[in-house]
């Protein structure tokens, strides 16, 4: 009885589990990846799309200044975003993980990332809401009297930068309590025995050993943020586009696909770049 | 530390500044819904539920949230699917290449939405699939699949193929062994990652704005909204969709976390 079960088990093939998920991601997202390259390489004349094998839209991204103005605003919001939120997140988190009685500790995270929850597109509406010129925050200066008319918060990079840094403070606020509290206290009761006092014990040994952990939520900030399309959409206003709002122009307006191919792959190739300088840095920390 | 309750001061104040900055937009977003007047910006002149019964009568919306959740329902429940047999096949059989296999799967994790919606538009437009619910319901699943695999996958350890092994000895079949064996043993994994799954498809916006056309999910018709400005009609559809994933959020952390600490 028993080696017919067996043999039928063996008959199933291991690659029927597998076979599923691996097609899907073949089917759905390797092809389109390739379609997209070769879409690239096509050209647009007048609305109709000729397949060829051309690097004029690549080009074209060096050459027009706006396309390239766009990457750089998005390296540079990108860069303020993550900086921003690591040195709001960090202290934030290890408060909650030192100074929170460990009953608390989970109810405090629950709550600090609690609006990580709401929409996306809601999430920035709401900063719209606050920054407005007839916002919350304008009609609280103007009632104290700080200023005499209301600022001009909304629709700028500003807006855009709080709007994402709102977002990824309580993304690496997680990420880095999460560290913090794999911590074994033996390695700061350690240096307390050698003579090291609170500050050169966190400066030494507590922020080196959660260095990658902070790597890694840089780098998840760095992917999401420089791929996000709604934030600067919704609060950002028309002085200056990032690159995913360039690709979904190229889309929508145009129906130029080659032209988004080509810019969207060439963000991907940033994207990339980043990772390799990511991954060799927390290696190398790891050593 | 008690004896000097001044020195934690600082981190007191610290930390209630960051608890206001996180969540002054939610507290804004949901008292400005309850406005009786037409704009949702101070003065709050008086609570009424006049905007969520406009929310409740607007056909387009309550249509949309419809499909949203069809989506987020049938998009998770395939993901967690071939996400559970691809990371049953891998951790329990002998299969060549393993870990190409395992960062193809996990690969989508690391591109973009925006580009992955990009790419589907680009070759669905090219095979001549139309816009569609189900389009953007396939590109939920491209981005959840790579989730569910890796959370199963790491939940899948030894001792649980030794029961497997006990359960064939006893001539289960093979399929008795996953739905009666496997399954019931990693529900806390299973479970998890089809709620994550669901908050992600239920949220997301930039595949399902590129992938559907007339019958579009939650988050597309509230980006329409926002074309009429700071209204607060778009402050109690947005309350009610932060309501709903906070209670998806305190499901999940009852059912699954806790209980995954007790067994």
């Amino acid at each position: 009885m028993a080696a017919t079960w067996k043999r039928k088990r063996i008959d199933l093939g291991p690659w029927a589990f597998v076979a599923p998920a691996l097609l899907w991601t073949a089917a759905f997202f390797v092809a389109p990846f390739i379609v997209m390259a070769v879409v690239s390489l096509w050209e647009r004349v007048g609305t109709d799309l000729i397949a060829s094998w051309t690097f004029a839209n690549y080009l074209k991204f060096f050459e027009r200044g706006h396309f390239l103005q766009a990457m750089v605003n998005s390296l540079e919001v990108t860069a303020i975003v993550t900086v921003t939120s690591i040195v709001l997140a960090y202290p934030f988190a290890w408060i909650i993980a030192e100074k929170v009685p460990a009953r608390w500790q989970r109810l405090a995270l629950v709550l600090a990332i609690l609006p990580f929850w709401t929409s996306y597109v809601v999430r920035s509406y709401s900063w719209l809401l606050v920054l407005a010129n007839n916002g919350i925050i304008n009609q609280a200066l103007l009632g104290i009297g700080l200023v005499d008319e209301p600022l001009d918060l909304a629709n700028s990079r500003t807006a855009t930068v709080i709007g994402f840094v709102h977002f990824f403070v309580m993304l690496l606020t997680l990420t880095i309590y999460a560290n913090l509290v794999q911590l074994s206290p033996n390695y700061r009761k350690a240096a307390a025995d050698l003579g090291a006092g609170p500050l050169r014990t966190f400066w030494h040994v507590v922020l080196p050993l959660t260095l990658p952990g902070i790597m890694v939520g840089a780098f998840l900030t760095f992917v999401l943020c420089i791929g996000d399309y709604i934030t600067p959409q919704v609060l950002g206003g028309n002085n200056e586009l990032l690159m995913p709002q360039v690709i979904m122009l190229q889309i929508g307006r145009r129906a130029d696909f080659p032209t988004a191919s080509a810019l969207a792959i060439l963000l991907m190739i940033v994207v990339t770049i980043a990772y390799l300088g990511f991954a060799r840095w927390i290696r190398l920390e790891r050593a | 530390m008690i004896r000097k309750p001044w020195r934690q001061l600082p981190s007191v104040l610290y930390a209630l500044a960051i608890y206001g900055f996180i969540f002054l937009p939610v507290v804004v977003l949901v008292l400005f819904s309850f406005q009786d007047g037409r704009f949702p910006i101070p003065p709050l002149k008086g609570l009424s539920l006049r905007w969520y019964e406009a929310v409740w009568n607007d056909g387009r919306l309550m249509e949309a949230l419809a499909n949203s959740i069809a989506v987020a329902v049938g998009s998770s429940l395939t993901a967690v699917l071939l996400g559970f047999l691809s990371a049953y096949g891998l951790a329990r059989f002998k299969l060549p290449a393993k870990g190409l296999q395992r960062a193809l799967l996990t690969a989508p994790l690391t591109v973009s939405y925006l580009i992955i919606g990009m790419g589907l538009l680009i070759t669905f437009n090219a095979v001549g699939i139309p816009k569609s619910l189900v389009a953007a319901g396939i590109g939920h699943v491209v981005i959840n699949m790579p989730l569910c695999f890796a959370i199963i996958y790491s939940q899948m350890g030894d001792h649980q193929a030794n029961i497997e092994r006990a359960a064939r000895d006893l001539g289960a079949r093979e399929w008795q062994v996953i739905t009666l064996v496997t399954a019931p043993m990693l529900w806390p994994a299973l479970f998890a990652s089809f709620f994550l799954s669901m908050t992600f498809s239920w949220d997301e916006f930039i595949i399902s704005f590129l992938l559907t056309r007339f019958d579009v999910t939650l988050p597309v018709e509230i980006w329409s909204l926002l074309r009429s400005g700071l209204n607060p009609k778009t402050n109690a559809v947005g309350s009610v969709v932060f309501g709903i994933s906070v209670v998806l959020v305190i499901v999940l952390e009852l059912v699954v976390f806790r209980k995954g600490r007790r067994s």
